[in-house]
């Protein structure tokens, strides 16, 4: 399209979104239109046509059906926290931004669930939940900013997921606006719903399928205590037979997470958690439930850990050491920021006996490559993120550290597992997914999508590569002064 | 305990190429409420066998036509459990079914459904396709979702050939309370227990009794039951297997038993004779000589969706969303998976 061409397609744009919308929330000037260039994968940027802010469910199925009517694909943003550019603008798209789906819009104790608008940030639908008794139970780290839209979009995690279950286990009920301007609802009030479970299959589909304008989230009942053991090991080896043990054990832990010993020194340095910094690796594991419960999971937790060859085991004396236990890994990421002046993080799953050989499948790369990797891992469901240290300022080194990522996702491929547990494909993971998956496979993702947006429209080029473009690579490159809220914790 | 892949690759083949269609039958034992008209069987009991189980993994992959209870012992046997328990409607039920069912047993409101731990599957499409979607690790978001996609679509849009699936390590202590109570006290009382973090693993209101079945470790298990209070059932006592797999003296098959998915503090229906109230109050079973039209219209009406599965002379085919927008999306994605429409012809209905 020409230039020209373009500034009258967004005008065109403009005159009509601005006939329903508030034309402050209409951005067309591109000076507005700078702050969403890009989401948390600053490495990639796009200045979209234009960015549309509307307030109602009734403005985003007429902006829907403009942008159907006149083929332009659009990119529904929440909180521009994602990890892997799945909000990354189009230069030629509708940059709709559903920040002011703001409200909470109903706490509904006796159905023990939340309604809410997609732009409600993860974590305040618990502190709204609280005086209930009740919370939100899946937690990615990034829940003081990110938004619960965008975790439907990417089915988010968390440390709790073990045994709380992702996003996807959390739902109840998702209102979507189609590609065509259709408000139809996913779920029921109920546990189930008549037809097939597209609830589940639009969680996790990175804004492809649909535009989510309303969810209904489950809510849990909070427990009483929770309770944190920290574990030293002299091998990384033990540590990883040392959860395999819990498990083996009949051991549910609520959260059970694991850094090796650049990571964990790395946090130590920064946010002083107490941890043993000599430990080859360290294992946080945490159990909740009820008084009763914990102190007896906590008693066997202790000597499981101790039979499994832990040098030192310490229980959180308090809930104030409990948080510094956890602040530690929490900071995991910006930590390793300071030891290294660019990192790039990987976020593969594996099963979790492979674990050994993974890590020793870094060291090598590591040395092929001629670079470090720190890793922490959520070990309890198998997700491991190498961050990968690099100076961008050496010429040729984010080629290789890119190079080294994805030598370390197709290793994680090869033992069964998968290039992203939790970060999403996006556009940084797009090629990858051709080790993942063959063509066959892929073909019918795009089937899939079809089925839901015939055009095309709806977050074209991400999530899902095109089978000619197998042979390209992308990556997250995170440069100290380049990571979009650096004060958010990432893990 | 055999792979029979490549016999089932060329049975869909043939009917691919020869336009017939295949009803997929694992152990038979849902077939009350599959109103398939297809004119060959795919067989599934033959393809059977537990590929892959580490306890540690937490993950074990089978077979479609594997026994549940055979899985279930192999679990019990390492002190693990399938979270969704899910029912037996007859001792050949197997794992594939489970699944492609969608049912969960009483544990469903906390230990959740087919969909809530299938990790990965191996699906044959309508074109003789095998393909793997999803994996045997916990967290796994490359591409779209279709495993899950497939747990309670009956088979319509392909056959599970393999499933994984997320194992729990089994509770060491249960319990189960009664307390003699109404129905309007029991649904009150139940909605109250569901409210507190108390380790519930069942709660039921059955012929004037509320049903609390606790699970967990035993110092919880034990304060909790003396806090809620009630009469101890019996260790030896089924009655949560018996209501799992249908047995329980309600559910008769001369009278017309239906399901509703209900908000679970939603109120009594008002065209019910008779409730049982399971999942906290999420699933009624009802029996009512009301007209089908008005127990649906009621149950939507309450935000939710009624089917009957007792007492009518032909299985009702399973109905698909009757939102109208959500009608083509449906079919393309039938079509997608099943583009000769093969599978399953009208378990579902408007498909």
């Amino acid at each position: 399209m020409s230039t020209q061409d373009t500034s009258a397609l967004r005008e065109r744009l403009a005159d009509q979104f601005k006939s329903f919308v508030d034309p402050a929330f209409v951005l067309a000037e591109e000076s507005e239109r700078k702050p969403y260039e890009c989401d948390g994968l600053a490495a990639y940027r796009h200045l979209p046509l234009i960015v549309v802010l509307p307030e109602t469910i009734d403005d985003v199925q007429k902006i829907m059906r403009i942008c159907h009517a006149e083929q332009v694909p659009v990119v529904a943003r929440g909180a521009g926290t994602g990890l892997s550019g799945g909000a990354l603008p189009l230069e030629n798209g509708v940059l709709l931004s559903l920040a002011r789906f703001n409200q909470i819009l109903d706490i509904d104790k006796p159905n023990l669930c939340a309604t809410v608008q997609p732009g409600v940030r993860n974590l305040a639908i618990s502190e709204a939940a609280k005086p209930f008794g009740l919370y939100y139970a899946p937690d990615p780290s990034s829940q003081i900013a990110c938004s619960i839209g965008g975790n439907v979009a990417e089915n988010a995690g968390g440390v709790h997921c073990l045994k709380y279950g992702l996003t996807v286990n959390n739902l109840l009920s998702v209102t979507i606006v189609t590609a065509e301007g259709e408000l139809v609802t996913l779920g029921s009030g109920g546990l189930d719903a008549e037809g097939f479970d597209l609830l589940a299959l639009i969680t996790g589909s990175e804004g492809m399928l649909g535009i989510v304008v309303e969810i209904t989230v489950k809510l849990l009942p909070i427990q009483e205590r929770a309770q944190v053991v920290m574990a030293a090991f002299d091998h990384v080896e033990t540590a990883g037979q040392a959860v395999a043990d819990l498990i083996a054990e009949g051991i549910l832990p609520a959260g059970l997470e694991m850094m090796d010993q650049p990571s964990l020194q790395a946090a130590e340095d920064f946010v002083h958690a107490g941890y043993p910094v000599e430990a080859a690796a360290i294992l946080l594991c945490e159990v909740d439930g009820d008084n009763e419960e914990v102190s007896e999971e906590i008693a066997r937790v202790r000597q499981r850990l101790t039979d499994s060859g832990a040098t030192e085991v310490r229980t959180a004396k308090d809930d104030n050491e409990r948080a510094r236990f956890w602040a530690g890994r929490k900071a995991a990421f910006p930590a390793v920021g300071r030891i290294s002046p660019d990192y790039y993080c990987m976020d593969g799953t594996i099963p979790r006996k492979h674990l050994p050989y993974i890590l020793r499948e870094i060291n090598r790369l590591g040395e092929v490559y001629g670079l470090r990797a720190a890793n922490v891992f959520h070990a309890g469901d198998g997700n491991l993120h190498p961050l990968i240290l690099y100076n961008g300022n050496e010429p040729g080194e984010i080629e290789r550290a890119e190079a080294f990522g994805g030598k370390i996702l197709e290793a994680c491929v090869e033992v069964g597992g998968s290039i992203t547990g939790e970060h999403g494909v996006g556009l940084e993971k797009i090629n990858q997914m051709c080790a993942q998956f063959p063509p066959e496979e892929i073909t019918l993702f795009h089937a899939v999508k079809a089925a839901f947006d015939q055009q095309g429209l709806l977050n074209p080029g991400k999530a899902i590569p095109t089978l000619n473009r197998c042979a390209e690579f992308g990556a997250m490159h995170i440069s100290q002064g380049d990571m979009r809220f650096p004060h958010l914790e990432r893990f | 305990m055999s792979d029979n892949t490549q016999q089932l690759i060329d049975q869909v083949q043939s009917a691919h190429t020869n336009n017939s269609t295949l009803k997929i039958v694992g152990g038979n034992s849902k077939d009350f409420l599959q109103a398939c008209t297809a004119n060959d069987t795919l067989e599934m009991t033959s393809h059977a066998g537990v590929v892959n189980y580490e306890p540690t993994e937490l993950v074990l992959t089978a077979r479609a036509g594997t026994p549940i209870v055979e899985i279930e012992k192999l679990l019990a046997d390492n002190g693990q459990y399938l979270s969704f328990e899910p029912p037996h409607f007859s001792e050949n039920t197997t794992i594939g079914g489970a699944v492609a069912s969608g049912m969960g047993g009483p544990r469903r409101p906390w230990g959740g459904a087919p969909r809530d731990v299938l990790l990965g599957c191996r699906l044959l499409t309508g074109t003789g396709d095998v393909m793997r979607f999803g994996g045997e690790v916990m967290k796994n978001v490359a591409g779209y979702d279709v495993s899950r996609l497939m747990a309670g679509a009956q088979g319509s849009l392909g056959v599970l050939l393999e499933v994984s699936l997320k194992v729990l390590p089994a509770p060491s202590k249960t319990i189960t309370l009664t307390q003699n109570l109404s129905e309007t006290e029991a649904h009150q009382t139940m909605r109250e227990l569901a409210a507190k973090p108390i380790p519930l693993s069942g709660v039921c209101f059955a012929n004037g009794q509320l049903y609390i079945r606790l699970s967990g470790a035993h110092a919880s298990v034990n304060a909790w039951s003396k806090k809620i209070g009630g009469e101890r059932l019996a260790e030896n006592n089924t009655f949560w297997e018996r209501l799992r797999d249908h047995q329980l003296d309600f559910f008769d098959r001369s009278q017309p038993v239906w399901r509703i998915s209900l908000p679970p503090a939603a109120p009594s229906l008002a065209c019910a004779d008779s409730t049982l109230i399971d999942w906290a109050g999420g699933q009624r079973w009802i029996i009512s000589n009301a007209a089908p039209e008005q127990i649906k219209a009621e149950a939507l009406n309450l935000k939710g969706h009624a089917k009957q599965f007792y007492g009518n002379a032909l299985p009702e085919p399973w109905a698909m969303s009757s939102q109208v927008a959500l009608g083509p999306i449906q079919k393309r994605l039938k079509e997608t998976f099943d583009p000769k429409r093969i599978f399953n012809p009208g378990t579902h209905a408007n498909l």
